[in-house]
């Protein structure tokens, strides 16, 4: 294998720089909720993991669209590589969401219209890595893969306006939260910076996590054509 | 005198660390796992063009 190119070793050390400010950030710069107490810190990189997840999952989708254009593999190699980043961060944000909820809703789990949602779309997409590993002709399981991106992608703008459409107690960060809305806060400056500063950083983990988890499947496309060629 | 009468914030420590050991967790197994996979397809492709 290749080593690591310049860009990615640049962006990588720019990633781990922001990352470490980004957590000093939410340890020490932004002040504790008033209500919640440090829980609320949870927020931070809870609502920063969701982000990457559905960027991830749209990411997928758009692979999986030029890969049915121009059926080169490696939209394939970058679709199902989005989908592995994105299944992580969507189980961090699914997870940490019900670790902040435990003290403040007073429960792990509700079916609230949010929460549901998430999961079912979390699940699709670990549902997407299953049933391609079942497919052994590489083309099918590129075909197969692209369309189930493309299908599989509804979920995440129902997840994304789930707290908005449906009646939920899932406070948004973004608009006006719904009168039964529990836990939502009043964001001051610093909870504010903090909180965007949290999703820049995020995109620039899913970027250089992307980049790698690439490279991974360019070589485990090299060593299977290498295997199919000895056994042929 | 109002500010003496205003509750603390809730204790909610414990469950801000579990927050943090669950992100930072499953970011940490997550690049292992990276690293795994490229040192094991590394020795495989060692092997096969050995073999070749």
């Amino acid at each position: 294998m290749d080593s690591i190119p310049r860009g990615l070793k640049i962006l990588d050390m720019i990633t781990i720089v922001l990352f470490v400010i980004a957590t000093a950030m939410v340890f020490f710069y932004a002040p504790t909720e008033a209500v919640m107490g440090p829980v609320q810190r949870v927020f931070y990189f809870h609502v920063a993991a969701g982000w990457v997840g559905m960027l991830s999952f749209l990411a997928a989708a758009i692979a999986g669209i030029i890969y049915l254009k121009t059926g080169k593999r490696k939209w394939d190699i970058f679709e199902v590589s989005a989908v592995e980043i994105g299944i992580v961060f969507s189980f961090i944000n699914v997870v940490t969401g019900a670790i902040w909820a435990r003290p403040i809703w007073n429960t792990w789990w509700t079916w609230d219209p949010r929460l549901t949602t998430a999961t079912i779309m979390l699940l699709i997409y670990a549902a997407y890595l299953m049933l391609r590993a079942g497919i052994e002709d590489p083309d099918r399981r590129a075909r197969f893969g692209a369309v189930y991106t493309i299908l599989g992608f509804l979920s995440v703008p129902l997840t994304f306006f789930s707290a908005r459409l449906f009646r939920t107690i899932h406070p948004i960060v973004i608009g006006t939260n719904q009168p039964g809305a529990e836990g939502a806060f009043d964001m001051t400056p610093r909870m504010l910076q903090t909180f965007l500063f949290s999703l820049v950083v995020f995109s620039f983990i899913f970027a250089s996590l992307l980049w790698h988890r690439i490279r991974l499947g360019e070589l485990q496309e090299k060593v299977e054509q290498l295997r199919l060629k000895i056994n042929t | 005198m109002v500010y003496l009468l205003q509750e603390a914030p809730a204790q909610t420590f414990n469950y801000f660390l579990a927050g943090y050991v669950v992100i930072f967790g499953c970011m940490g197994l997550y690049l292992v796992s990276l690293v795994i996979r490229k040192r094991n397809l590394t020795q495989d492709l060692r092997v096969l063009e050995e073999t070749s």
